[in-house]
């Protein structure tokens, strides 16, 4: 024992050694279970890989940091359930890469916001917040209307995100381009195949109420309209054991 | 200049040498990065590396000619802490003044947005005001005691000739990348690890630099036994390179393009961050600062360490505990309960190691008690150890589950941060400069101590003012969300909630505002004993003169 | 990794993390209660005091 302490205490490198073991042994014991339990994540029905529109306004909900105001995880807490609706589950965010449950409510949770106003009232408020809700202090988003959506990227960041784990087919892939366009058109005829590839749910009008352009306001108004909106809670067990933890 | 040198007066030492030739390589490979780059914010990222790279390069070519990068081995390393001391100042006044100006959008937004400037929005200035806080500030105080502290227990000059010259410049790279990605809208959206892929390759580049220089210091000690604050700034090195490797683990969308995934998804990687989140308060702004602590205390009151055995099984059970209490972030949510329940556990259990290390610190006093009237810098060590004490009572209170169902997602959280911020880390920094300064500049002492009592007082004013706003405007939002009317009905809407904390939002910039003036009056006082004249004739050199090292 | 259930996961890191923590807590206060230590110690705790501010490097 003696030895052992002065040889680490004289050391410098077993004292790196020591810190290092303290450090990730604790990290290793918390977080690894996580990958290999399967109670983590609740089997439902209903979850998808986001479509590349709602991808590339989820790009833009991070370029804009709301994620430091608006949180995406509502509490089994009775007034948040009344609030926002069900409590999040873990299998809601499985696709997300990275996570955007936040840490703080300087906004309110965004977790299902989906479908709860129409595509023009987010338009007003992201717009000029103030307007629609008198004393709300989010900024302004103007000039998300006025930028037109780079897209360039998209069918390299679907390829990405299948590297990472999310289930995208070949097919979705290569019709990445197509896909976001049809998403945003209502007259677009890729619609059927976008739905075939992403389910019938999915919207496909012109989110920001401007037919000339494909805006960065499309594409942000198409993501928020999705949140919460996936998972079938008419085939969720709550009470199952299973979804007990 | 007729020097009896050791290198010939032409030649620079090898590592100058290699440096020169990596800042050209390093000039290279950006330019071609923003040449073939398709994406206009990795091009924007791939300039500020190509001027950085150039300005290096330039400043070296002539460095080199006139023979600057030869150093007398029997002096300590002081320019690159000088050079240290200025950045914290620096980084202090841009990371405060940019919190202040989003509490003022916060408190005043129609007058504080502007719609055509997007990029002055909150979104992308609250990370620009974290990150300048902790990692600019924080960095920069963390790394230049750390050079100081390592060199006078260690006896020994830093290890690597002009690497710790690397990795000041590098860190400072590293920050002018991270920030300015912030308002271009550059950001993975981890808190507290916004910076995207090429800027975390970056940050590692500079870390093993800067664990080599501070272990090869090390290796040089005379005295067998490294002194305990060593202890807390290698824990503060090593457990970063670790946390940063593992929650910045993330797939690039292309070698030439800003956006990267992460490689976890999920309650997954929500657990990681947050593993990374909470130890970065408790690697880089508990364990750092303690090892400043451990140095500037016992000096500037001139006793010693109150309990040399408290502090080495502080440290050790302050290392483990905290690296199991991140799950506390995520109480009531999707993260599966033992996670949660273990994560609570070892947070109240870390209350513990915490007081002993405030304990330590206090009782160091022992006997010098009056100091703490007449030296304002003792009287700002004194009360960073209390707000020290202060938050880390309050963070296991609020990571028990009840707590946090009221105090999570509120301006509580933002209260506390910020008593441990301004109040620990903010205090313990400027002591510490304060101490500094005059040894580093050859000073008899600062130029005025009244300035550090104003200092003192206008900025534990203005923290009391900030936490206390925190708390009533968090405690009220968190009771306004579950308040209910008598019919059973939810008795606010969330915009009542926002609006009902309009005053304490005032309050909270008027207290950052004054924070914020403490830290210019320092730095007015620090220039000015800077450009006082030199005590120099005080020290008597004692080793023959070989170099003039300047 | 069938054999993984909640409650083994939960039993294992616990009572490991509490064993694991109690060993190495008792390890650290050994060390730091080792009487052959305290000369060293004391001699450490009066370090900074040391008149080190000017940038020769001492002997």
């Amino acid at each position: 024992m003696w030895k052992k302490h002065k040889l680490l205490e004289r050391n410098s490198l077993l004292l790196v050694l020591g810190i290092v073991i303290v450090v990730s042994i604790g990290g290793l014991i918390e977080i690894s279970p996580l990958f290999y339990l399967e109670s983590t994540i609740e089997k439902v029905q209903g979850m998808r890989p986001y479509t590349p529109l709602e991808l590339a306004g989820r790009d833009v909900y991070i370029r804009e940091g709301c994620y430091l105001c608006h949180s995406q995880m509502i509490r089994p807490l009775r007034d948040e359930a009344e609030r926002y609706g069900h409590y999040s589950l873990a299998a809601e965010s499985m696709y997300d890469h990275p996570f955007q449950w936040g840490s703080k409510r300087t906004g309110p949770d965004l977790a299902r916001v989906g479908g709860k106003y129409s595509d023009s009232w987010h338009k007003d408020h992201l717009v000029d917040p103030r307007a629609v809700v008198p004393e709300s202090v989010m900024p302004p988003y103007r000039f998300l209307a006025e930028k037109n959506l780079d897209t360039r990227d998209i069918q390299a960041k679907l390829a990405a995100l299948t590297r990472v784990g999310v289930p995208y087919t070949q097919a979705d892939i290569d019709n990445a381009q197509a896909d976001l366009r049809a998403q945003a058109d209502p007259f677009d005829m890729g619609g059927g195949a976008l739905k075939k590839r992403y389910g019938a749910k999915v919207a496909q009008r012109d989110f920001d109420g401007d037919p000339e352009r494909l805006t960065e306001m499309d594409a942000l108004i198409a993501y928020l309209q999705m949140l919460g909106t996936l998972v079938d809670f008419k085939t969720y067990q709550a009470q199952d054991p299973e979804n007990q933890r | 200049m007729t020097q009896p040198a050791i290198n010939p007066p032409d030649s620079a030492p090898w590592g100058a040498q290699a440096l020169y030739v990596f800042t050209g390589i390093g000039a290279f490979v950006a330019f071609l990065m923003s040449a073939l780059t398709q994406d206009p914010l990795f091009r924007f990222s791939s300039l500020i590396f190509l001027t950085a790279f150039l300005l290096a390069a330039g400043v070296m070519t002539v460095g080199i000619a006139n023979g600057r990068f030869r150093y007398d081995p029997n002096r300590y390393e002081d320019g690159v802490i000088r050079a240290g001391v200025i950045a914290t100042l620096f980084w202090a006044i841009a990371g405060l003044a940019a919190g202040a100006l989003i509490a003022a959008q916060l408190a005043w937004p129609r007058l504080f947005y502007f719609p055509e400037a997007g990029w002055l929005n909150f979104g992308r200035l609250r990370p620009l005001h974290t990150s300048g806080v902790i990692f600019a500030f924080g960095g920069n105080a963390l790394i230049a005691t750390s050079f100081w502290v390592v060199q006078r227990t260690c006896k020994a000059r830093l290890f690597g000739g002009i690497l710790p010259w690397f990795v000041f410049w590098g860190y400072q790279l590293f920050l002018v990348l991270a920030a300015t990605g912030y308002l271009a809208g550059i950001t993975q959206s981890r808190e507290y690890a916004e910076p995207e892929w090429y800027v975390d390759l970056w940050l590692t580049i500079v870390w093993v630099a800067y664990l080599l220089v501070f272990l090869g210091t090390l290796w040089k000690r005379k005295e067998p036994h490294i002194y305990v604050a060593n202890w807390f700034y290698l824990a503060f090195i090593v457990t970063i390179a670790v946390l940063h490797l593992v929650n910045n683990a993330a797939l690039p969308v292309g070698l030439l393009n800003h956006r990267s995934y992460s490689a976890y998804a999920g309650v997954q990687d929500a657990l990681v961050q947050w593993w990374y989140g909470h130890n970065a308060v408790g690697f880089f702004l508990t364990a750092g600062f303690l090892g400043m602590m451990y140095y500037f205390v016992p000096k500037r009151v001139e006793r010693p360490v109150y309990s040399y055995r408290l502090s080495i099984v502080h440290f050790w059970s302050l290392i483990f505990i905290y690296i199991w209490a991140g799950p506390h972030h995520l109480h009531y949510t999707a993260l599966p309960q033992w996670a949660q329940t273990l994560g609570a556990t070892f947070s109240i259990m870390l209350w513990m190691p915490s007081w002993g290390g405030m304990i330590n610190g206090l009782m160091t006093l022992s006997g010098a008690w009056d100091k703490l009237r007449t030296d304002a810098v003792v009287r700002m060590m004194v009360v960073a150890l209390a707000f020290y004490g202060m938050s880390t009572f309050e963070g296991p209170l609020m990571s028990i589950r009840e707590v946090n169902a009221l105090s999570h997602y509120t301006d509580w959280t933002i209260g506390h941060v910020h008593s441990g911020a301004l109040g620990w880390v903010g205090f313990i920094s400027f002591a510490a400069v304060y101490c500094m300064v005059p040894w580093l500049w050859k000073k008899k002492g600062l130029w005025s101590d009244r300035l550090v009592e104003w200092h003192f007082w206008i900025a534990t004013t203005g923290i009391l003012l900030y936490i206390a706003a925190m708390w009533v405007s968090g405690i009220m939002e968190g009771l306004m969300w579950r308040e209910y009317t008598p019919q059973g009905f939810l008795a606010n809407s969330f915009v009542e909630t926002v609006s009902a904390k309009h005053i304490e939002n005032v309050i909270r910039l008027v207290g950052g505002l004054m924070y914020l003036s403490g830290a210019a009056i320092m730095s007015y006082n620090i220039w000015r004993t800077i450009r006082m004249p030199s005590a120099q004739t005080l020290a008597a050199p004692t080793a023959p003169v070989l170099i003039a090292a300047e | 990794m069938s054999g993984l259930t909640y409650e083994t996961v939960a039993r294992f890191a616990q009572q490991g993390g509490t064993l694991y923590f109690g060993v190495l807590f008792m390890g650290g206060l050994i060390y730091g209660l080792w009487p052959r230590h305290k000369e060293t110690f004391n001699r450490m705790a009066s370090l900074p005091l040391e008149t080190d501010e000017d940038d020769h490097v001492q002997s």
